[in-house]
């Protein structure tokens, strides 16, 4: 049971995230750096909230069982909070590096854009996010052991596995949708994309309970997905166009005309 | 001016910080220059080597950026090229290191969790005299600080004793040292490994293929370090042997004082790269004056270009980590065999490394390289390796501490491009060293809160 756990269990958790990394990061030196520096932020994020709850479990009483599970939640909200605060800080750093970036490129654009940088910020949160909630899951499911034998819920692994996979890809269109709505400065989609973190982390209070936990979080996940997609530009239209793997010729004499003319000239 | 720049159309174009900035970065620039920017780039260039660890990217914007005043601007749009180009290498030098130093994380960290000897105590290196059984908190924390003063001034003094026999020139004295050394790790140390991985699994060898095996690995591993031999079997043994290092130290500090020893070697590292009689920068200026390298391996080199006798005086990268990396070596000797000479008593100290010493290599025709000293593989692989034997069944410290360690390789470099464009060389180096020591003592503050933390949770 031990492997076969552990393996299935790291392959839902982190299938998405480990082929997302592969197609799409680990190919572009800036791109990885990107996401070590996202998972640096988002640890830090932790660190903070992790030390405003000890310093708040300490402060009180420690008998009281109600009032430990209510700071527990407090926790909770106060790092969903701290998180969303450290994506901005990373927005706002980010796109500093991108006017560097373009000011020190030849032809004034940096080699990566402030889209591309959101979808791999997005993803770094995930990860790290989803690498901490579940590894220690993992690593007790390779030894020996029966889950739940005190009677608690015998599907704990499966269903962190897949809370863990649900919690990266919503950090990824989390990433792109807070990005954009920072550029264009639509702060209701901000506080959206709060208000869905919290949501999210409200409903894994539910959790032996998990067909009321995780399936509205799949819910959410899905609609944030489509969201994002819209909100990255995409569309019916370039689905099909995907799909259909059409070449688009014309655009390139259109790039050749909007060349400049060479310097020496 | 105007007689540099002949026939451009750019001749008027204002030589700001940018373009200069921007400009000549190839080693033949110099010879544009008129004495005074010479030297000025000679300085510049000699700035960049003692800044131990703060260049990880090809960008040697700031190196060239004294000594290209005079240059015609024509070259800025190749300049502009070049630039781009070497920040895409920059990143993917960072991404270079970023694999090696995993690999030997990894090694270290599986080491720790399935071996069980590298975390039973048994005993310490006499250069951490004080026990940590202590009843009481404070006494505990007394002791480990003054196990660090100790491990501290051992390693003071035989920097400085470095410093004396390469300024003296006992070369001889130096490559017996490291061969010795090496000797060591590759055959004991390895041996020791072993064994203990072997009774773990429960695999039984006989002596004679042990010999065999053990002999091979050594032979061929003191061949590839100090001689020549493929570039990939090279970095592989350099990442054992970085490694074997950092268990060794995982397992016979304490844990108190491994943790004080770790943020005072990042202090001392800076102090020992900015104070102007600092032994570091005093070793690294003598290279650079005598133009010409120091010591052979114990850099981990990502280029082809790496041999023993090159040319290129790249020098300031290894003395600092060959220091500390025989130090080590030999202090792990001592404490198991204390009958040795007195000379191999002095020289034993700390390996854990003085700062990472990272520079670029300089513009050869081939693909640039990049160069990471031992020590700091070693400083890392404890700092990972002790979070990982401490927090006991806790994966969480240990990631985030390798998070907080990728970053600190990597900082480095988007400060350099930064401080390019706003800040002049010297500055952006003494920027550049602070900021590295930083973030290496603020990974090493986080994983310890991090740790108190876990521990008061339980």
């Amino acid at each position: 049971m031990g492997a076969a756990v552990f393996f299935g269990c790291a392959g839902i958790a982190f299938g998405p995230a480990l082929a997302l990394v592969l197609l799409t990061v680990a190919a572009e030196p800036l791109r990885v750096i990107v996401l070590v520096a996202g998972a640096f932020f988002w640890l830090v994020s932790l660190l903070l909230a992790s030390l405003i709850w000890f310093i708040s479990v300490h402060l009180s009483d420690r008998e009281d069982a109600k009032l430990q599970y209510g700071l527990l939640i407090f926790g909770a909200a106060v790092s969903v909070l701290l998180q969303e605060a450290f994506r901005f800080a990373y927005f706002k750093l980010l796109k500093k590096a991108d006017e560097g970036l373009a000011t020190i490129s030849e032809d004034g654009r940096s080699p990566i854009s402030l889209r591309q940088m959101a979808y791999v910020s997005g993803l770094s949160f995930g990860i790290i996010s989803g690498v901490f909630s579940v590894i220690n899951i993992l690593a007790d499911s390779i030894g020996p052991g029966i889950v739940g034998i005190h009677g608690d819920s015998p599907y704990y692994f499966i269903t962190s596995a897949f809370l863990t996979m649900a919690l990266v890809l919503l950090h990824t269109f989390w990433g792109v949708i807070f990005f954009d709505a920072c550029e264009k400065r639509r702060y209701w989609c901000l506080g959206l994309v709060v208000a869905s973190h919290l949501l999210t982390s409200g409903l894994t209070f539910l959790n032996p309970w998990y067909e009321a936990s995780l399936i509205p979080i799949f819910i959410i996940t899905l609609c944030t997905g489509l969201w994002a997609f819209f909100t990255a530009g995409g569309s019916f239209h370039n689905i099909l166009k995907c799909l259909s793997c059409k070449q688009e010729d014309d655009s390139r004499v259109m790039m050749y005309s909007a060349l400049q003319v060479p310097f020496e000239d | 001016m105007i007689t540099f720049m002949n026939n451009s159309d750019s001749e008027e174009e204002p030589c700001n910080e940018r373009t200069s900035l921007m400009s000549a970065e190839s080693p033949s620039v110099p010879s544009y220059q008129d004495g005074l920017q010479a030297s000025e780039a000679g300085e510049a260039q000699a700035h960049r080597k003692r800044r131990t660890g703060s260049s990880r990217s090809p960008n040697n914007i700031a190196d060239g950026e004294m000594s290209d005043s005079g240059v015609p601007v024509r070259e800025s749009t190749l300049e502009n090229e070049e630039e781009e180009l070497t920040l895409k290498y920059g990143a993917k030098h960072v991404i270079m290191l970023f694999v090696p130093v995993t690999l030997c994380m990894i090694v270290v960290v599986a080491t720790i969790k399935s071996v069980r000897f590298y975390t039973e105590k048994n005993g310490q290196l006499i250069y951490t005299p004080f026990s940590e059984d202590t009843p009481s908190v404070g006494q505990r924390l007394l002791n480990s600080v003054l196990n660090t003063i100790i491990m501290i001034s051992v390693i003071v003094v035989m920097t400085v004793f470095l410093v004396l026999l390469y300024k003296y020139r006992c070369y001889k004295f130096i490559h017996g040292w490291l061969i010795l050394s090496s000797l060591m790790l590759l055959f004991l140390f390895t041996y020791i490994y072993l064994g203990e991985v072997l009774k773990t699994y429960n695999v039984a060898m006989d002596y004679p293929t042990l010999f065999l095996v053990i002999w091979n690995f050594g032979a061929v591993g003191m061949i590839c370090i100090h001689w020549k031999g493929p570039l990939q079997l090279q970095q592989a043994y350099l990442i054992m042997i970085s490694a074997l290092m950092a268990l060794v130290f995982i397992k016979y500090l304490p844990e108190w004082s491994a943790w004080v020893i770790l943020g005072a070697i990042s202090i001392y590292d800076l102090m020992a790269v900015l104070c102007p009689k600092g032994p570091l920068r005093m070793l690294v200026e003598t290279a650079q004056e005598r133009n010409e390298p120091i010591f052979p391996a114990l850099i981990y080199s990502s280029a082809m270009m790496w041999t023993v006798g090159m040319a290129k005086p790249d020098t300031a990268a290894r003395g600092p980590s060959q220091q500390t990396w025989d130090a080590a070596e030999d202090g792990r000797e001592n404490h198991r065999s204390p009958s040795h000479g007195d000379s191999q008593m002095s020289e034993t100290r700390s390996p854990v490394p003085t700062r990472p010493i990272t520079s670029l290599e300089e513009l050869e025709e081939e693909e640039r390289g990049v160069k990471l000293g031992l020590g700091d593989f070693i400083f890392y692989s404890v700092l990972v390796g002790k979070a990982a034997a401490t927090a006991s069944g806790d994966w969480n410290t240990t990631l985030a501490c390798f998070v907080a360690i990728l970053i600190t390789l990597k900082t480095g470099k988007v400060l350099e491009v930064h401080a390019a464009v706003y800040w002049s060389p010297p500055v952006k180096l003494l920027i550049c060293a602070v900021h590295q020591d930083l973030s290496a003592f603020i990974c090493w503050i986080s994983t310890s809160y991090i740790m108190v933390l876990e521990q008061n949770v339980k």
